[in-house]
């Protein structure tokens, strides 16, 4: 007990101190939780556009990007009749431009892809998704920023299009792109093939036989599975590791208010020390005060920060220009990770502090009264 | 003869030999080859000077400091190198300043109990020897009090009460009475050897105030780091 008020004493004392160092901590802690936690959820967002509910993506080996892949028509059709397969999409991405939005996502489909199939039609039909001259549809956002609507034309790129629906999804990516009938798409973007093929397997134990059959019958494409084209995908893993070095370099910042904290709570009682000392207290006991106190503030900054992070995450949510883009599902996996760098943060920064405050020499402290 | 002089050394609690100690490699030299005996429960009172090694040869009896050259011994077994300082310092000696040296946002029992929570005493117990000190120093209404409540006096005799926490054998007092006013002084020098007798102490204590030290068994005089006189 009079250990613990030992190591409480101090960052009472100084409590403004203590407070900064809390706040650097929190402030760390919910800077990561919030970019990673927003970043892993476009990832997530992105990724299930691209496999919309298939099992697995098959697209041209050794690309880039997946604009860039190009699978022939004639693979799909071949693909499909594979007794394993239920279905098998073919999907072409591009990005169009209008007069005041240089990117926006195009996604040239067939009518029953899911994306068609499982949205809200807030106006016009399915069913008429690939009739007509030149049709489109626009996911909500893009109809409220194009100001287009059912029956309207609307210019995209080069082209002029006739807006035959507008739909709803839970994707903010999809929500504010367009979508074309394949054949569509494949002409606006002088291509034959498409981007990928989404497969959804009869039976999901398929997939590595699946995967070989890719690999012996096509041997320029690849099948991956959606959570491994989630880790292997370059731009995925690019994103990934952006976060964790922002909320790195944030944790090490905070890292170095508490070592700053901790110099300081040394420097102004080495007399202090140095009666512990005298009174019997042992090398390791003069250093778990230290780390006591780290402890302290580094688990008071990690919860405090985690609260931080969760109201970020919910206000983000709620601007509406982010609707939909903002996944704010906190993993309780990445909460303890988020907090066991900050405790290890917290122990890095008393490291120095210390082994200073166990080098003291009580007589030497005490000389000076 | 080899027995007779065993045993004499058997004898001594404290056994300071040719103790020499300098600082900034020789170049200021504070103690010039002091011998010091002390027997179980003796008082002795180091007088002299500031600056004649009185503070120092404290320091280096209590193993806070190592002399440059000679040895000391306590209950027979030399200080330093192969000797645990951790246990020594908490059970066998106990140490009070002329400032007090307490932690002023402590209580004065959470101040005395220090010792005992660095030994890793039974909380009972320790408390059970707090309440028996407190009331031998007349501070037990006290206990729960902030450092910054309580009057000089009080806050030595709590350092007595710290100091004597662990039971320790030897008490090393520097200038215990140095802070205090007269009548104060001769108060708490009188407790100290009051609780140094019952308790069985050796007692080692620096001060200028020779009238206190003339209450001592010894009093040895000590110039420019050198005893010079035992009486």
């Amino acid at each position: 007990m009079i250990f613990l008020r030992l190591i409480l004493v101090n960052l009472l004392r100084h409590k403004i101190r203590t407070f900064i160092s809390i706040a650097g901590i929190a402030f760390s802690v919910a800077a990561m939780l919030t970019v990673v936690t927003v970043l892993e959820g476009a990832v997530g967002m992105f990724s299930s556009i691209l496999s919309s509910g298939a099992e697995l993506i098959v697209f041209e080996r050794n690309v880039s990007d997946l604009f860039f892949s190009d699978v022939p028509p004639a693979a799909r059709d071949d693909i499909a009749k594979w007794p394993m397969v239920s279905h098998a999409d073919a999907v072409l991405f591009g990005v169009v431009s209008s007069a005041d939005h240089p990117i926006i996502t195009c996604f040239g489909v067939t009518a029953a892809d899911a994306r068609i199939r499982n949205a809200t039609w807030l106006s016009g039909s399915a069913a008429d998704f690939d009739r007509g001259a030149n049709p489109v549809v626009l996911g909500e956002r893009a109809a409220e920023f194009l100001g287009a609507s059912t029956g309207k034309d609307v210019p995209i790129g080069h082209g002029v299009f006739h807006v035959i629906g507008v739909i709803r999804t839970r994707n903010g990516f999809e929500d504010g792109g367009v979508f074309m009938p394949l054949s569509t798409a494949q002409s606006f973007f002088h291509k034959e093939g498409s981007s990928v093929i989404t497969i959804k397997l009869r039976n999901k134990e398929d997939a590595a036989a699946f995967k070989a059959q890719i690999h012996r019958r096509y041997p320029n494409l690849i099948a991956l599975e959606d959570a491994e084209f989630s880790r292997s995908y370059s731009q995925f893993k690019i994103l990934k590791a952006t976060a964790w070095a922002v909320g790195g370099c944030g944790l090490a910042l905070g890292g170095l208010g508490v070592a700053n904290t901790m110099i300081m709570s040394v420097f102004t009682r080495i007399r202090e020390i140095a009666i512990l000392r005298v009174n019997g207290f042992a090398n390791g006991q003069i250093a778990a005060i230290i780390f006591g106190e780290s402890a302290i503030v580094a688990v008071a900054g990690a919860f405090s920060g985690l609260a931080l992070g969760a109201i970020a995450l919910y206000a983000l949510k709620e601007v509406p220009a982010l609707h939909g883009y903002v996944d704010v599902t906190i993993r309780p996996l990445l909460m303890l990770i988020v907090v066991v760098l900050a405790l290890l943060t917290g122990v890095a920064g008393a490291l120095y502090p210390a082994a200073y405050a166990m080098r003291i020499k009580p007589v030497e402290a005490l000389r000076f009264e | 003869m080899m027995l007779s002089t065993k045993s004499a050394e058997a004898s001594f609690v404290v056994q300071a030999t040719e103790i020499w100690k300098s600082y900034e490699q020789g170049a200021i030299a504070v103690l010039n080859g002091v011998n010091l005996e002390a027997r179980k429960s003796e008082a002795i009172a180091l007088c002299g000077p500031s600056g004649c090694g009185k503070s120092t040869l404290l320091h280096l009896i209590g193993g806070l400091d190592q002399p440059t050259r000679g040895t000391v011994r306590v209950n027979g077994e030399p200080l330093g190198r192969g000797r645990d300082m951790v246990h020594f310092m908490r059970h066998e000696v106990g140490f009070i300043f002329q400032l007090h040296n307490l932690i002023p946002d402590l209580t004065m029992e959470e101040n005395c109990l220090l010792p005992a929570v660095a030994a890793g005493a039974n909380r009972t117990a320790a408390l059970t020897r707090l309440q028996d000190l407190a009331e031998r120093t007349g501070l037990k209404h006290r206990l729960k009090h902030r450092i910054q409540k309580l009057s000089g006096g009080e806050r030595q005799r709590t350092a007595i009460c710290r100091a004597l926490m662990n039971r320790p054998g030897i008490l090393l007092a520097d200038e215990p009475t140095g802070s205090l006013d007269e009548k104060t002084s001769s108060a708490v020098f009188k407790l100290l050897l009051d609780l140094s007798h019952t308790e069985g102490l050796t007692l080692l204590m620096a001060t200028h105030d020779r009238g206190l030290a003339a209450s001592c068994d010894r009093v040895l005089e000590m110039h420019d780091g050198r005893i010079r006189t035992d009486c």
